[in-house]
């Protein structure tokens, strides 16, 4: 099992999520964007940042890059891809996932804990978890509110993995912190084996940052890989 | 021949704007009485092509494969 963790100019979240995949015994690259991916990786990881300093919008370069080609390749082929924060507007950017992550209904940078309720664990990446389950994970953003794509007769409602809500599981105004649609934060794409999501789970490995509950997304992803 | 689109591209209507929001406060401190604003962007591009037509096919390209995002923004293009 091999995973990549994709770099381009800009991100800056890629040491976190090497050091939680690698501490869990993942043999993982570290694949610059131009190098593009050239190994059948099990899983890609597209990491946080800022990616060409946000420009145009958040993610859109990236998305345009050669790599991303790779990626959808290796996504018809079966692999993981799970985009985080400027990963996940990078993955909807660039068609992988249906709607886009745009600017925080505040004008604010929001960095904090929060509450995630677990839509489903029908999915390599929540099957570690129950269904309904509320889980800690940090967010740190200022264009995070989603907006799902126009309904039409190639495209349904999202499909959701994480929503925003309290330590009882209750989403309401006062946790939704970017003013996401329907308290969204995290959406499969047209196959569960893309997952986008605003927060942080590499930020969530490691009782001394308050939280380990990021381990289960990536164990379930390992799970996945290991029966594939 | 070279020809220059001026390209203009911002929400749909009906989007939430907080950028427009936030500036049109700031606006109304300083003494203002702005009731609506919208925030936009805009390129000018210059480029080879054909025709004004052919100009005019490139720019929608441009929109359609890079500057505009379909989900939320709209875009205005005029060619010389």
């Amino acid at each position: 099992m091999r995973w990549a963790v994709v770099t381009f100019g800009g991100t800056n979240c890629d040491q976190d999520a090497y050091y939680a995949v690698s501490g869990l015994g993942v043999d993982c690259d570290w694949v610059w964007q131009k190098d593009g991916l050239k190994k059948n990786y099990d899983a890609i990881i597209i990491p946080g940042g800022f990616s060409y300093g946000d420009y145009l919008r958040a993610g859109a370069i990236a998305a345009r890059t050669d790599i991303m080609n790779d990626v959808h390749t290796l996504v018809q082929d079966g692999s993981l891809v799970l985009g985080i924060c400027n990963g996940a507007q990078i993955a909807c950017e660039s068609g992988l996932v249906p709607g886009v992550f745009t600017r925080n209904e505040y004008p604010k940078f929001v960095c904090r804990s929060t509450y995630l309720r677990v839509e489903t664990n029908e999915s390599p990446f929540t099957s570690l978890f129950e269904a309904g389950e509320v889980i800690s994970v940090p967010i740190a953003h200022g264009v995070g509110r989603y907006v799902p794509a126009p309904l039409s007769g190639s495209q349904g409602a999202p499909d959701i993995a994480f929503r925003f809500c309290d330590e009882h599981g209750r989403s309401t105004p006062v946790v939704n912190y970017n003013g996401s649609h329907e308290y969204i934060t995290g959406v499969f794409g047209s196959t569960r084996n893309i997952l986008a999501m605003m927060p942080h789970p590499e930020r969530a490995c490691d009782a001394l940052l308050g939280s380990v509950d990021g381990t289960r997304i990536f164990r379930s992803m390992i799970d996945y890989c290991e029966h594939r | 021949m070279n020809f220059t689109a001026c390209i203009t591209v911002g929400l749909k209507d009906g989007m939430l704007d907080p950028e427009a929001t936030t500036i049109l406060k700031a606006l109304n401190n300083q003494g203002f009485h702005v009731e609506s604003l919208k925030a936009e962007q805009k390129f000018t591009a210059i480029f080879e092509a054909t025709s004004k037509s052919d100009a005019h096919a490139q720019a929608v390209s441009m929109c359609e494969q890079l500057l505009a995002n379909p989900v939320i923004q709209r875009y205005e293009i005029e060619v010389f």
